[in-house]
Order: C-alpha cells, then structure tokens, then sequence
C-alpha cells in the first residue's frame, strides 16, 4: 500500500499540561459575595452580607452561594433543584440583572469588585434569596398553558409539519424561573400585569396548530392588565436565561389579538 | 380489609393548593376589563403618531421655512391662515391628535408610575379636566377666530389686521 508516512495524530486535542494535578491547573482567585438577606424572624428590615472566597474559574455564582452555605453560613438560604439551567429554580439578581446562579460562571463578572446577589423583584421576599412565585404561577394558570383540541383523539400523536412546529419553537423553550417577569418594570409597579412569562406560554398554545383554545387565550390577554401593559423595554428579552425573544412574542400576541378583532 | 381512615382519602374530598388564599391581594385582578379600549387606545397612539409627523412637519415647514421664514409670523400671518378651511381643519386636527395622544401617554405614565389607587384617581382627574380645558378652548378659538379687529369707533387696527380686511370694511 502506500509508503507515505502517516503523521500521529495527537493524543488528544487538548494539550494536556505534563505536570500538575488537574485542580491546580484551572485558575483561582478571590471573590467578594454580597447577598442581600432577609429573615423576619431576625430582623425587620433586610441586610447585607459579605464574603470574600477563594474559588476557580470554573465555578458558577451558585457554587459561591453553596461554598457559603455548607461552610460559612448555614442560614443563608435559596432555592436550587437541577443546577444546571434546566429547573428555573435560582433566577436571582446578579450585578443587579436576573440571572440563573447556575449559569453565571464568576470569572465572567467584574471579580474585582463585591459580586451582588439579590432576590428577584416585583414578588415578595421570604427568606433571603426565596420570593413567593405563587402570583408569577397564579397568572400562569390563568392563560390556561395545556393543549386544548375539541377533535377526538387519534389513535397516534397529533402529527404537525415542521413549519408549524417552528412557529411557536422559541417560546416551548421557558422553564418559568420568573427572571423575565421580575425584571419587567411594569410588574414592578401593577402585580396585577401577567407579565411576560404568562404571555411567553400563552404565545406557545396560540401558535400550536392543534391547539383550539387561542381565541380564549387571546380573550384573557386582551385585558387591561393583559399584553397592552407591556411597554417594550426589552427587559425580559435581556433577562430570559434561555434566549427567548420575548418582547418579540409579547408583539406576535399584541398582533393577533388585533387581527383577530378586526 | 378497607380502610377507614379519613384521612387517608383527601384527593376525594379535594386537596387544597399549595398555599392557596395566601396570595398578597395587590396581585389579584379583582375586576377582569371588558371590551378592548386598552386596545384602542394602543392603536390609536401608533396611528396618531405618523399622522402627527405629517401634520407638525408640514406645519413647522409653512410657518418657518416658506416665504418669509421665521419673520413672517405675526398676528396677520395666523389670521391669514385661519381664514382658509384648510389650514382651519388642518391645524384642529393637529389639536385633537396632539391634545389626546399626549393624554394617553400621560395617562399610561401615570398607570405606570402611581402605586396608590386615590394618588392615580387624584392625577388622573388633573389631567382629563386640563385636557378637555385645552381642547375646548383650542377647538372655539379656531371657529370663532376674528382676524379683522377694530376699535371701539368701529376702525381697524391699523399694523395688525391683515391685508384682507381692508378690502372687506373699506
């Protein structure tokens, strides 16, 4: 066969470092975590708390949070399930934006000064970085986020073109952390708006070409308190974790219901 | 052997909610809208607003830049103006969407900003009367106008009644 010679490929891709023992090799560095507490069984009013940590380049600001916790401070407290961006559980203001902890790495952000971590807004605090979310889902319900279909049944799945299945895709992407919904400044003001989350999921019912209940989605967002309060200040767009463009569905919404009325 | 503990066969008698009717009542909508006006105010805010680029531009261009700019206007000038239909239609129109589309925004600022139910009624009243004031006031003024002014004897003002009205009186 050919006598050419065939250079090796390497090992790896990666160059591994010949020395060290791994850990060493990622950077570390030192932290300041400031988190906003508040525990009505302590005091009235809500304080700052601030730790200076040592930790790597790979750690997210929920690793601080949990370094904090299991070593620090027992009492501080938060919510986290997956922690790995898929539950929702731990949007928090980071820096003053809504982020997820577990998908905001430190070295990512300004380490040079303290990193801020607060409780979303708009919903009211617990305990430290625990809001009570059951307004954010009250809204949810309300929009009514099942499939509706008044045909029967078939005996297989509801089968979809690929086109009607890309009109809604953006929108099947929410896991309701509410980091959009508290960072709209019209909730911050009117608890009463549903706020984006709720239009986000109404949005992806609308658009479903099996779903049959659209018009009744559309007749709750036509509310006062409904897509009209949205003033599109793109907050919610910035905000949303997975990337969804939900001032752009927010207007689809606003755009049907016109549509629809005329 | 069945159970008979009582207990033990809530789902029938239907479990509450997790923490429902502990939800702060600020977050409640208590009386759901009917009818679309928030709609209609939204649309009537996106098309009154190219109207008015339209309306205030070709506005600002005749009175500034056509003839003698900005040197022409005077008492006569607007008098002159008012006397066609035109400009009269143009310039109530101009009144009525500038006049309501300012109060609706106002109106969306003050449902943004104010938290207190009476602060927002309390604005909200200053603004409707201070926006049908000028409205009134601006619809009469150009339907009642009087470009030909004269003195208590009966004859014109001299330098400030335009040039047509020479010929009207004379």
């Amino acid at each position: 066969m050919s006598t050419a010679t065939v250079e090796q490929e390497p090992a790896s891709k990666v160059d591994l470092a010949e020395s060290g023992d791994g850990a060493g090799a990622v950077e570390s560095f030192d932290v300041t975590l400031k988190v906003r507490r508040y525990d009505p069984e302590r005091a009235v009013d809500a304080w700052w708390d601030e730790w200076t940590l040592t930790m790597y380049g790979t750690d997210r600001v929920l690793d601080a949070l949990h370094k904090v916790k299991w070593d620090i401070d027992g009492s501080l407290t938060f919510r986290r399930s997956c922690a790995h961006g898929i539950c929702g559980s731990d949007a928090m203001r980071i820096n003053g934006r809504n982020r997820l902890a577990c998908k905001t790495l430190l070295k990512d952000l300004d380490t040079s000064k303290p990193i801020t971590v607060e409780a979303i807004k708009g919903l009211p605090v617990e305990k430290d970085l625990i809001v009570d979310m059951e307004p954010f889902f009250q809204s949810y319900r309300e929009i009514m986020p099942f499939l509706v279909n008044n045909s029967p049944a078939p005996t297989a799945e509801r089968l979809q073109s690929p086109e009607d299945r890309e009109r809604f895709d953006d929108t099947t992407k929410c896991i309701l952390c509410a980091a959009c919904t508290s960072s709209c400044p019209v909730f911050w003001t009117d608890g009463q708006y549903f706020g984006p989350a709720a239009i986000v999921n109404a949005h992806r019912f609308i658009f479903d070409s099996r779903d049959d209940a659209g018009d009744m989605r559309l007749e709750v967002l036509n509310d006062k308190e409904g897509v009209w309060r949205c003033r599109t200040t793109f907050n919610c767009s910035d905000a949303c974790p997975r990337g969804i463009e939900v001032t752009k569905a927010i207007q689809e919404v606003k755009t049907a219901i016109l549509t629809r009325s005329l | 052997m069945t159970t008979t503990n009582s207990d033990a066969v809530l789902p029938s008698q239907g479990i509450e909610a997790p923490r429902s009717g502990r939800i702060d009542p600020k977050y409640l909508r208590s009386n759901p809208s009917t009818g679309s006006f928030e709609m209609v105010a939204w649309v009537f805010m996106r098309v009154s607003g190219a109207a008015l680029v339209v309306l205030i531009f070709v506005h600002l261009w005749t009175n500034l830049m056509v003839g003698d700019g900005i040197h022409q206007i005077d008492f006569a000038f607007v008098a002159g103006k008012w006397a066609n239909p035109v400009w009269q239609f143009w310039d109530l129109t101009m009144l009525w969407l500038a006049m309501l589309h300012g109060t609706n925004g106002m109106r969306t600022i003050i449902n943004d900003y104010a938290e207190k139910d009476s602060t927002r009624l309390w604005l909200k009243s200053m603004l409707y009367v201070a926006s049908a004031v000028i409205i009134i006031l601006g619809t009469m003024v150009i339907f009642t106008f009087e470009p030909c002014l004269t003195d208590d004897a009966g004859n014109l003002l001299e330098g400030v009644a335009p040039q047509f009205c020479h010929g009207v009186t004379n």
